[in-house]
């Protein structure tokens, strides 16, 4: 499952693409962000972290297979 | 063609009239954003903005057909820049064409509001000393 991050989010993780070298493969968006979360302390004190699935905003629930295209959004701050 | 929707390197802002102007408007309305010399009493030397583009434009289609939706417009622009963008640069232009005027500025506030909560684009802000991604922490 490879990951994309931008803005601080890729400050943060020192990349703008990573995949789980340990095999982690979350069943849904919230153990994907809890275990992100869990990896990355500083994205706790954002004041927000969305995750988009196939370039839309998913819930907590979307579960996930794997193949998706995976997108860790902060913060937006366009215009 | 009713929309026009764009992530750009450099924003023309000469060019959003012809694009919204149309026989059937008689309002046209242009909101654009710039770099601005100061934050918080602090000297700004240049803006860097990056994208998830395939969704943001996904994000920013999104708007304005929901502006289409809303009011009765002729036609709609959107368009953001993406890259370091100094001083008095614009960075955003979206606007609205409609019969009256008060549909399209209804709608063209509608668009940058929407644009600024929704859409996959980052800002960071130079200074001098240190730089800020806006909006990231509380």
């Amino acid at each position: 499952m490879n990951i994309l991050f931008f803005g601080i989010t890729k400050e943060i993780v020192g990349s703008s693409e990573i995949s789980f070298s340990d095999g982690f493969k979350p069943v849904n968006v919230a153990e994907l962000k809890k275990h992100l979360i869990d990896s990355y302390p500083e994205f706790s004190k954002l004041n927000s972290l969305a995750v988009a699935v196939n370039s839309e905003y998913a819930d907590d629930n979307v579960s996930l297979k794997g193949n998706e295209e995976i997108a860790i959004i902060p913060p937006v701050s366009g215009g | 063609m009713k929309k026009v929707i764009e992530i750009v390197d450099i924003i023309d802002t000469a060019k959003v009239y012809a694009e919204l102007s149309d026989a059937k408007s008689g309002g046209i309305c242009v909101f654009v954003g710039a770099v601005r010399e100061f934050t918080n009493n602090e000297e700004v030397v240049a803006l860097e903005f990056e994208t998830y583009k395939s969704m943001a434009l996904k994000e920013m289609e999104k708007i304005a057909d929901r502006a289409l939706e809303k009011w009765s417009l002729n036609k709609v622009v959107m368009r953001h820049a993406v890259g370091e963008k100094g001083v008095e640069e614009p960075v955003v232009v979206v606007g609205a064409s409609s019969a009256h005027r008060d549909a399209c500025f209804e709608a063209c506030r509608f668009l940058i509001d929407t644009l600024k909560e929704t859409v996959p684009i980052w800002k960071k802000e130079k200074f001098k000393n240190k730089t800020v991604w806006v909006s990231a922490h509380p």
